[in-house]
């Protein structure tokens, strides 16, 4: 076990090294590190003390163990636009971006487990049929553009949700999240439910496909022959051995949820890091992209290292069979 | 000698001709109708792409026709020169249909170009690794195992923050994305098919690797990838249109249905829809029936469901 895990660790300080040199290497080396990480209204005096002080006049070698000591340090230089630390920035907008993801996680859930199920018990009812015809379209239909018609009809048409923003806040922990306050959560519902179509539309496969492949077990039939209520059969039995799955790939896809809340905060202006990155794409504020990309890796990284953790936990066979490879 | 092994090995082509393989294939995919629709919509969307200039009712980068008068002019409504809009015209004025047209055009030649490249390199390296096996096989595939635990959408706003804007650009972040799902596929099936008696007879006729590779491995491996191929183009043309809505995939230049779609949105809140609506159904049009057509391919390519 230990083994398995001193692995994976090894593995993911190794991706999060070969980042750091393909950033280093796409700032300083495609681009002009001069160009990029100052500020383009600095006077000459100030672009060279911050020459000085990155060690831009250095030698290449030199230059990137600046880069990764500063790193370490926290420190990935000012944004231009906000004159504020890149990193602090960034840490600030988490919070709302990991509200954003967790809450359509559940959405996914919700919504998802039931339809699959239903859809497993009975798969030829009208219902479960247009059920699995939505959840292809979940799939084909590109989630911006769902975005998109989602506010047109119920912001703009309807009047029912607002489209932009976090709505009021209240402080937990001392986080401001959204969806302890019935504003916040209004704020919240579309831009969630527009992170989760793909993942609900996961879900329902995954339930649908584990329900008609358990009803058939041998242990169904004992339970059904034994007199107990269909309910029973159906939360505890059936449930329990098609949650495996369908929390695996969940795990996995809360990294996705992350990655993709970058389109749905831009559609619904909701101030995460996602957010963030494409604006300071927009407005060229490179120590924040930098920034933002440093740390979207390691979190992927961290990510990946505790589902994998996780995952030799639960299914032996993995670590199995990653030692002898 | 028409027992069923011979038709595998690859001294004897005539046994395959004999049963004409595309014929068959034909027949199977005719079977679900609804794959033969997606795929005479298909054609009929290639067809428009290629065509665009021919068939649009106007140029909508014409200058000189476009006027500033007939903007966001709702659906059906006509210009002031007596040609109608049938899906209505964007904020500059340009009628949406043409544009749509011409956005079709950026959108699948981008898609389809980034799907080529990429499974040309993704077939090559994960041929190799099947082949050679071992610490080549390892290195490989730990590195496809990598990429592919990052979401493609990250991969690619990585790579167009290091790259900057261009169709060039956007071509490179996609290939770079998708190569990697071809490697995969491709290695899988080479894996099962390096150990039939076929390439041991290459071998030991002493054919040279290469030809062992592409000319006796790579055509066994050729369902799969057909298959992946199909769905990652659909795929790549999705994540061009978000790349290019966020503002970080193509320039203004080449205006395709993502970029078609953000045009759009800052009219939404004034209810004027169509100018988001009309191109995100272009765009919803053709992945999904590149995907049902995939899907047909898929069932029909498997010879587990054959009969």
């Amino acid at each position: 076990m230990s083994v398995f895990i001193i692995r994976r660790l090894m593995q993911a300080v190794l991706v999060v090294w070969i980042m750091s040199l393909l950033v280093f290497v796409g700032v300083n080396i495609v681009g002009d590190p001069v160009d990029m990480l100052i500020n383009p209204e600095a006077d000459q005096a100030e672009i060279e003390r911050v020459i000085k002080e990155l060690g831009l006049d250095r030698p290449i070698h030199e230059q990137y163990w600046f880069f990764v000591a500063n790193a370490l340090k926290g420190d990935l230089g000012n944004s231009f636009i906000f004159n504020q630390p890149a990193l602090k920035l960034i840490l600030q907008r988490m919070p709302a971006t990991f509200e954003l993801a967790i809450v359509s996680l559940l959405m996914a859930i919700v919504i998802g487990i039931p339809l699959g199920v239903y859809a497993g018990l009975k798969p030829d009812s009208k219902i479960s049929k247009t059920v699995m015809a939505t959840s292809i379209l979940g799939f084909s239909l590109p989630s911006f553009w769902v975005g998109l018609m989602m506010i047109m009809v119920f912001a703009v048409m309807l009047g029912w949700l607002p489209s932009f923003g976090r709505g009021d806040t209240v402080p937990l922990f001392g986080i401001e999240v959204s969806f302890l306050t019935w504003d916040g959560l209004r704020h919240l519902f579309l831009p969630a439910l527009n992170l989760a179509l793909f993942n609900i539309s996961l879900v329902i496969r995954l339930t649908r496909a584990g329900t008609r492949e358990v009803v058939h077990q041998d242990y169904i039939k004992f339970a059904r022959a034994k007199g107990l209520s269909q309910n029973r059969i159906i939360f505890v039995h059936l449930m329990k051995n098609i949650m495996i799955p369908v929390v695996t790939v969940l795990g996995l896809e809360f990294g996705g949820l992350i990655a993709f809340s970058v389109v749905t905060e831009t559609i619904f202006s909701w101030p995460g890091m996602g957010k963030l990155i494409i604006d300071a794409l927009q407005n060229l504020d490179r120590p924040v992209v930098v920034a933002y990309l440093m740390i979207i890796v390691v979190l992927f990284v961290v990510i990946n290292l505790v589902v994998d953790i996780l995952y030799s936990i639960l299914d032996p066979r993995v670590r199995l069979q990653d030692l002898k490879g | 000698m028409s027992e069923p092994v011979n038709t595998s090995i690859d001294s004897n082509p005539e046994a395959l001709k004999v049963e004409t393989p595309f014929q068959r294939f034909a027949s199977d995919f005719m079977e679900n109708r609804v794959a033969v629709v997606a795929l005479v919509v298909l054609i009929g969307i290639i067809f428009i792409a290629l065509f665009a200039p021919l068939i649009s009712p106007t140029n909508p980068y014409d200058l000189a026709t476009v006027s500033i008068m007939d903007s966001k002019l709702e659906p059906g409504s006509k210009s002031m020169g007596g040609t109608t809009y049938w899906l209505g015209t964007d904020g500059a004025g340009r009628d949406l249909l043409s544009s749509i047209f011409y956005g079709l055009r950026i959108s699948l030649g981008v898609g389809i170009a980034s799907a080529i490249v990429a499974l040309l390199i993704g077939t090559s390296v994960g041929l190799v690794a099947a082949y050679y096996g071992g610490r080549t096989d390892t290195l490989i595939m730990r590195f496809v195992d990598i990429q592919l635990s990052f979401p493609t959408i990250l991969v690619a706003l990585i790579l167009l923050a290091v790259l900057g804007k261009g169709v060039d650009k956007i071509i490179i972040a996609l290939v770079i994305v998708q190569w990697a799902y071809y490697a995969r596929t491709v290695r899988a099936s080479a894996l099962v098919e390096r150990n039939k008696e076929y390439v041991e007879a290459a071998t030991c006729l002493a054919l040279g690797d290469r030809r062992i590779l592409f000319r006796h491995l790579l055509p066994n491996c050729m369902p799969p990838l057909i298959v992946v191929g199909t769905m990652q183009t659909a795929s790549a043309i999705a994540l061009e249109a978000t790349l290019s809505f966020l503002g970080v995939g193509l320039p203004v230049t080449e205006p395709s249905l993502g970029l078609l779609i953000s045009n759009g949105f800052e009219y939404m809140l004034s209810e004027k829809y169509w100018i988001s609506f009309f191109p995100g159904i272009a765009l919803l049009i053709t992945i999904v029936s590149i995907n049902l057509v995939g899907d047909q391919l898929r069932d029909v390519l498997n010879p587990r469901l054959q009969k």
